[in-house]
């Protein structure tokens, strides 16, 4: 008997902390997060990618409402295909991201939460920080839950996996980055594809 | 003299156009990377590289055409010498 109630009770603090919250880190080793941008002018569509993502998010199994994070993107792994392109998103009158080195989003809370199996999906709402400019947005995103899946994507490591899938668009000139160029050469609105993943390691 | 530097500007428009053809006929701006995704098969996500190259676009194209037809222009400028008649 003593020793039934000894093992309910392992039983019991096994799955408190199984159900705990747990940190995923977005800094991947794989080089495959990522995050796209496409300003569809009519003269002038332009596309690229950003993949220097790093953050943390707090996701708790039992309970995605309650997720809440920090993803950042260094605002130096903007990259276009044309080197001079780059080179001028990268410089002073656009992205200038010698003085605003990282373009990050930080969730408030989530709102309109759905969960079915170990998807969720919910609109985050949070504050977005872009060129130095910090606004309030809300951002659909997915979340999948993957439960020890670490190991197939890492070896000799064990844990879980947190993949995070966004889309959004943000307005350029709300942020201040060179308002002044014609909407017909670069569009004012950004759409943003978030593809993200990260991983909680168990200790 | 003249006709030379016609011939010149005739081969130097139609290696241009034929180069631009050939890299893919980009209708954009030259592209000196190109976007290579792969499939992460856990998460399902696509990872994005760039593999470096050149992949001449319509600013290419514009630029070496102009010049073709700056050098069959000044062509035109070059007097041919006077056949002499013995």
């Amino acid at each position: 008997m003593k020793t039934e109630i000894v093992s309910l009770l392992a039983i019991g603090f096994a799955s408190v902390a199984l159900a705990a919250p747990q940190t995923f880190d977005f800094k991947d080793p794989k080089g495959v997060n990522n995050v796209q941008f496409l300003l569809d002018a009519p003269l002038e569509p332009i596309s690229g990618s950003a993949s220097g993502i790093s953050g943390t998010v707090t996701f708790d199994p039992a309970n995605p409402g309650a997720t809440k994070g920090r993803i950042v993107v260094d605002a130096k792994s903007l990259f276009v295909p044309n080197a001079m392109m780059k080179d001028h998103m990268h410089g002073k009158d656009w992205m200038d991201v010698a003085t605003n080195k990282e373009i990050a989003f930080e969730t408030k809370e989530l709102k309109n939460v759905k969960t079915t199996g170990d998807v969720t999906t919910a609109d985050a709402v949070g504050t977005f920080t872009l060129k130095g400019v910090t606004k309030d947005i809300t951002v659909p995103v997915k979340l999948t839950y993957l439960k020890d899946q670490l190991g197939k994507r890492m070896q000799n490591a064990k844990g879980d996996l947190l993949v995070v899938r966004a889309n959004f668009s943000i307005k350029r000139t709300d942020f201040g980055i060179n308002p002044k160029a014609p909407e017909d050469k670069v569009a004012d609105k950004i759409d943003l594809t978030l593809s993200i993943a990260g991983a909680a390691p168990q200790k | 003299m003249r006709r030379a530097l016609q011939i010149v500007a005739l081969v130097v428009a139609l290696s241009a156009l034929a180069f631009w053809a050939a890299r893919g006929a980009n209708r954009g701006w030259t592209i000196t990377d190109k976007k290579v995704t792969t499939l992460d098969e856990v998460t399902g996500l696509e990872g994005i590289t760039y593999e470096k190259g050149f992949w001449p676009g319509v600013d290419f194209l514009g630029g070496v055409l102009l010049g073709a037809g700056a050098l069959a222009g000044a062509s035109l400028l070059i007097r041919n010498k006077p056949k002499t008649q013995n």
